[in-house]
């Protein structure tokens, strides 16, 4: 019972901090990427590429935070100066290109065979049998640490300028706002905590393989955020909490239908979307969204 | 000309084949209220988007307080102190009226990302400033009972206030009013041409387009008005309004 409430809260844990990077993006920003993943790719194999090589954990995760970020900027200042539909297409697009890139790049990455066999942090002093247990730990002080940062930004005059800017752009803009750098900020910042995410969940796995990154992983995120209530940092939270407690808690059951693996994931996937439609019938906001945010008219 | 804050000169704008605004002029005197008026189509809300920033013109010049301004960034030219209010309201829906106020404010160290977390002082001390000062205003503009409401759920009239209230935030030298009383019922239109005669006082520039006559010949010191994206006719507001060009202009040829 403890592995298993061990194992929610790191899976759980984990997504909640990749999904609130795009709630930062998406929530507070207004801004639309459907390649999240790639970020959380990135904070992964660069973590695990570099301590394999030798660099102290520590660093090889910032420094897939920081490579993850920059290619956040980069992305949106080559299309955010366009309609915003196109900051949708091109993270979509760089997603499965880095996808690729890594499944081929065998000399780097191994391929399909993945990675495994990669330093994690304190595992020498931890020990492999409580090791979950130290890492779920682990896990859930990092989101409380980002959750703490961004719930600090949100209600800073930073945050203010990013709400401004999803509600309309040129009203922040007529006041003297630089939307377009809010947006690339925003997108970094988004783009680095999905990497942090990334590193936590290369920890957890103990083996990566590209096919982990696939885009299913950024609507997961989506997934999160909008059952949670976008714009809201607990909502996502629980939003984490209920699709993996929702994920284990089905998979448990599995045992007792006659259901084949693959069928059985496609019926989670089919009752997952049930709930979202029922969601968005009877609940738009999403779990602690507030109402009048939606109901208040153009 | 020293005395001049604002000299727009010889702008043109087309759009395809239109030419929205055909080597349109306009000069503000520091201190003054400019009226901006003209039949529909004119061209009055596309010279304050050229004005403010939000559209590139064809050719012309801006001169905003002895500094050429035609090519900056909208953002860069509201931050010199030109400021500009929309004709259909545009508050922020999903923030509350204090926090649209709150934006308004300029020089805020909060907005730069870092100082949330490492000045939180500064950054705190300056949010009790600013909120102290949106007050203010709220109440000049008697939305202060408003002011933890979500703005989208204002009134049409109540919007208008806050948009003007909101751009008296960034301490502007010229603000750009478009159809400031449009859906402003006439009691508090009334305290509005007072409150914009009190901004004058202190020494702001306006230029405000209105289609209620009455309401621009009661404030302004100057009148413009535009015809198919050229001025018409320009200078003392009842001199220029018993013009029978500009009579033919609203109720064409011949009337």
């Amino acid at each position: 019972m403890l592995d298993y409430l061990v194992s929610i809260a790191l899976t759980a844990g984990i997504y909640a901090i990749f999904a609130l990077g795009l709630n930062l993006q998406w929530g507070y920003a207004g801004l639309l990427n459907f390649g999240h993943v790639a970020f959380m790719a990135m904070g992964a194999y660069v973590t695990v590429l570099l301590s394999m090589n030798g660099v102290p954990l520590l660093l090889a995760v910032l420094a897939g935070m920081i490579l993850a970020g920059a290619a956040g900027a980069f992305l949106g200042m080559a299309t955010l100066r366009l309609r915003e539909d196109y900051l949708a297409i091109v993270t979509i697009g760089f997603s499965e290109i880095l996808r690729f890139v890594l499944l081929n790049w065998s000399t780097l990455t191994r391929g399909s065979f993945g990675l495994f066999g990669y330093p994690r942090p304190f595992q020498d002093l931890v020990g492999i049998r409580d090791y979950n247990l130290f890492l779920a730990g682990l896990v859930l002080a990092v989101l409380l640490l980002v959750y703490i940062l961004l719930e600090t930004l949100a209600r800073s005059p930073w945050g203010r300028v990013l709400k401004s800017i999803r509600d309309d752009e040129a009203v922040a803009i007529s006041l003297g706002k630089n939307a377009f750098s809010y947006k690339v900020q925003a997108l970094a910042l988004g783009s680095a905590i999905a990497a942090l995410s990334g590193s936590l969940l290369a920890f957890y796995l103990q083996y990566i393989n590209p096919n982990n990154f696939q885009p299913i992983e950024t609507f997961y995120a989506w997934i999160i955020v909008i059952m949670g209530g976008s714009g809201n940092n607990r909502g996502t939270i629980l939003g984490a909490l209920i699709l993996w407690g929702f994920f284990s808690t089905t998979r448990f059951m599995e045992g007792y239908l006659s259901f084949s693996p693959t069928a059985s994931s496609g019926a989670r996937m089919v009752l997952i979307g049930l709930i979202l439609i029922g969601l968005m019938m009877f609940r738009p906001q999403g779990l602690l969204g507030r109402k009048e945010e939606l109901s208040i008219g153009r | 000309m020293a005395d001049e804050v604002l000299s727009a000169i010889s702008i043109c704008k087309g759009f395809g084949g239109i030419l929205a605004l055909d080597h349109c002029s306009i000069r503000v005197k520091e201190g003054a209220i400019v009226g901006l008026i003209g039949p529909n189509g004119a061209g009055k809300s596309t010279l304050f988007d050229v004005i403010s920033g939000f559209l590139t013109p064809d050719g012309g010049s801006i001169v905003f307080s002895g500094r050429e301004i035609l090519g900056l960034p909208a953002y860069k030219i509201a931050r010199l102190g030109l400021v500009r209010t929309f004709q259909i309201p545009r508050s922020l829906m999903r923030m509350t009226v204090l926090e649209n106020m709150m934006l308004g404010a300029q020089g805020q160290a909060g907005e730069r990302l870092c100082n949330p977390l490492i000045r939180r002082h500064k950054v705190m001390a300056q949010e009790t400033e600013i909120r102290e000062k949106a007050e203010e205003i709220l109440e000049f503009f008697d939305l202060q009972r408003m002011r933890d409401e979500y703005a989208g759920s204002l009134s049409g009239g109540q919007k208008k206030m806050l948009e003007m209230a909101r751009a008296l935030m960034a301490d502007p030298r010229l603000l750009l009013l478009d159809e400031p009383f449009a859906g402003v019922n006439p009691a508090l239109a009334d305290r509005l041409i007072e409150q914009i005669r009190i901004l004058k006082e202190k020494g702001l520039s306006i230029i405000i387009i209105e289609h209620a006559i009455p309401y621009v010949l009661a404030l302004s010191d100057e009148l413009y008005v535009l015809n198919k994206g050229a001025v018409l006719a320009s200078g003392r507001p009842d001199a220029v309004i018993s013009d029978r060009r500009v009579f033919e202009a609203y109720l064409g040829e011949g009337a």
